[in-house]
């Protein structure tokens, strides 16, 4: 399992197009995604589970992958967090 | 059967073409149980496939004709369509209460919609609430076998036929297959009227009967200058109504030829038209109809058209480009006017009894400065681009303009002290849209530059009627020598302090008003772009002296109708 931590830049924290990102750059992958946040884990695969957590500014979350390709997705999802000014 | 029915007439000239009905089908169905779970979830699973079918056609057609960021909330619905989770919650549903596809499918939306509608601290995740019904309507449509209307596909020529069009309605409509509105809906203010006029096609509102008159794929003629829409009309009928509308393209025509001429009256009194815009977009339609200035940029949109607050640098290009595209002649900027009937997704404001006497406009600006001050350090730094004047809206008292001015002489110190250029003479107005502010109009005018009437909302307030309400829409009487009044005070307090009067409400191209205002004496006539040379054309065959008689009468009727019918009587005589 690869995991990995980031802290959430954007003003608007994590949803709208941003989220519609994470979730189209995770389902690219075969391996299982989560994002755990506040003790809450949902799957990054899944927009309505990332946008019911309202991920704010200021927020710390964990992505986490599991599954043969776990290293190219969680560097794919890291670059889609940098290139929308989700995470520095 | 042919049948006329008569509504408002929104937008000049005649269509005629098959109708069109955006209009929700019945959607209703009933709570079954079921046995076969497995043909149930199959139900579900070909109701999202065809859903994402119709979506990727919708984006794609979306992409073309109104370009990629129009079609982004098209992906966001393919997205959520697409989403694991969902289509498994439904079908554990459908599973665990034995219940058929659409009673689960409602379930498990409504649970994700109040959950979003709850986010009250969040207004984006609010709006998502919208883009799940949404697609549940579209789910739905396939589970129920009907059809929702998708205007975006629309690829042959068409009148649309809809209760009222919302502002995404009209965003996926593509202009070269829609040829006309009719709408049940609605006043010649309205968004769709407004649409209608800045598409230059022609429109009829406010029918109340055009959805459940005009059956689908019907003829229907759109007689946008008399406001009549004729369904099924006979041969006989519509050749005569081609006639009509090549007459009017045919005087439009001559119109056009006034183009590049100055607007002046026939004993020679220079006035100015020009033209009401929401975005730079408008800026081709203003300059294809020789507007000889800007009399009303609305920036409302550049915060209605965001989905955040928009930044210093996103209004100061919107306000270069004008500025830029005017080549120097004179654009008027109003302050962002948000409130009323217009809100903002990221910026929640509080549910108030009366939203027009409400927190709105100038109010919000001289509340939450942050938001004001970026607002004028980007149109003083776009100054320098052009000719700018900036108005406040909603002004009611002396205080408000003094406060308003304090900000922007601020903004412009610290511009200065930062070594930014921008230009030292910007004039700085106000709307005249409140009774107070007309009624006060000589003090004002010793401290403004400028005013400018807004006659839609002048009206609104002096007569006490909301213009959005049906039933109050008789009292929206422009001509009502009470409302001249008020505009001849606040034309003869300007000029006497030797300052400039705009009108830039519907009543600045409207051919009744236009020979009274020219007659109060009035300098800039601001409208609709397409409006400006129909205007011109007026203005060309009026003299100053004999309006100013027929103006000194008018003020002394009685009636509205009294002065339509004087200033008729006077204008065809001729």
């Amino acid at each position: 399992m690869e995991s990995r931590n980031f802290h959430i830049v954007a003003e608007s924290g994590i949803h709208a197009r941003p989220a519609t990102l994470l979730v189209q750059t995770a389902s690219k992958f075969s391996a299982d995604v989560t994002l755990a946040y506040e003790g809450k884990d949902v799957n990054l695969k899944s927009i309505m589970g990332v946008m019911s957590l309202g991920v704010g500014q200021g927020s710390d979350v964990v992505i986490s992958a599991n599954g043969s390709d776990e290293a190219d997705a969680i560097a794919a999802i890291e670059d889609t967090m940098k290139k929308e000014g989700l995470s520095d | 059967m042919t049948k006329k029915i008569s509504g408002i007439a929104a937008s000049n000239g005649v269509a005629i073409a098959k109708a069109y009905k955006l209009v929700d089908p019945d959607l209703s169905f009933a709570k079954t149980s079921i046995t076969d779970v497995d043909a149930e979830k199959g139900r579900l699973t070909a109701a999202f496939d065809a859903s994402k079918a119709d979506l990727t056609k919708i984006k794609a057609k979306a992409v073309e004709n109104l370009g990629a960021e129009e079609a982004e909330v098209f992906e966001a619905h393919l997205t959520i369509l697409s989403d694991p989770e969902l289509v498994g919650a439904i079908q554990q549903q459908i599973e665990k209460d034995q219940v058929n596809a659409e009673t689960a499918l409602s379930d498990v939306t409504d649970g994700y919609i109040a959950m979003f509608e709850a986010m009250t601290d969040n207004a984006y995740m609010q709006e998502r609430a919208a883009d799940i019904r949404d697609i549940t309507k579209r789910v739905l449509s396939h589970l129920l076998n009907v059809t929702l209307p998708n205007p975006a596909l629309i690829d042959e020529e068409v009148v649309i036929i809809a209760k009222d069009l919302t502002p995404s309605d009209t965003a996926q409509l593509d202009r070269k297959f829609v040829k006309g509105f009719v709408t049940d809906l609605g006043g010649r203010t309205s968004h769709s009227s407004i649409m209608a006029r800045t598409l230059e096609i022609p429109a009829v509102v406010g029918t109340e009967v055009a959805t459940t008159d005009i059956a689908e794929d019907e003829l229907v003629i759109v007689d946008g200058l008399n406001g009549h829409a004729i369904i099924a009309p006979d041969d006989a009928t519509v050749a005569e109504y081609k006639q009509i509308g090549d007459d009017y393209l045919a005087q439009k025509a001559e119109w056009a030829r006034l183009k590049d001429e100055p607007t002046t009256s026939a004993d020679g009194v220079k006035f100015m038209t020009g033209a009401n815009i929401g975005t730079p977009k408008d800026l081709p339609a203003v300059l294809e109809n020789g507007a000889e200035g800007i009399g009303l940029y609305r920036t409302e949109f550049l915060y209605m058209d965001s989905s955040e607050m928009p930044s210093e640098e996103d209004q100061f290009e919107a306000y270069k480009t004008v500025l830029e595209g005017m080549k120097g002649k004179p654009v008027t900027v109003r302050t962002m006017d948000i409130g009323g009937d217009k809100k903002l997704p990221y910026m929640p404001l509080p549910e108030e009894e009366n939203p027009f006497l409400g927190y709105r406009a100038i109010r919000i600006s001289l509340d939450k400065t942050d938001m004001f001050k970026t607002q004028l350090r980007a149109l003083v730094r776009a100054s320098a681009f052009g000719t700018l004047w900036i108005m406040f809206p909603m002004v009611a008292t002396l205080p408000e303009f003094r406060a308003a001015k304090e900000v922007f002489e601020t903004v412009k110190a610290e511009l200065k002290s930062e070594g930014v250029a921008f230009d030292d003479n910007i004039k700085l107005g106000i709307m005249i849209e409140i009774p107070s502010a007309a009624i006060l109009a000589d003090k004002f005018a010793k401290e403004v530059d400028f005013f400018s009437i807004g006659t839609n909302d002048l009206i609104q307030y002096t007569m006490a009627a909301d213009r959005g309400n049906e039933k109050v829409a008789y009292l929206y009487q422009p001509y009502s020598p009470s409302i001249l009044r008020l505009i001849k005070r606040t034309i003869d307090c300007a000029h006497k302090e030797g300052k400039f009067v705009a009108v830039c409400g519907e009543m600045g191209g409207d051919p009744i008003a236009v020979p009274l205002l020219v007659g109060l004496g009035l300098d800039e006539f601001s409208m609709s772009a397409t409006s400006i040379l129909q205007a011109r054309s007026l203005i060309k065959n009026l003299s100053t002296t004999d309006m100013q008689a027929l103006a000194e009468k008018a003020l002394d009727l009685d009636t509205n109708d009294e002065v339509a019918e004087l200033v008729k009587a006077a204008t065809t005589n001729k």
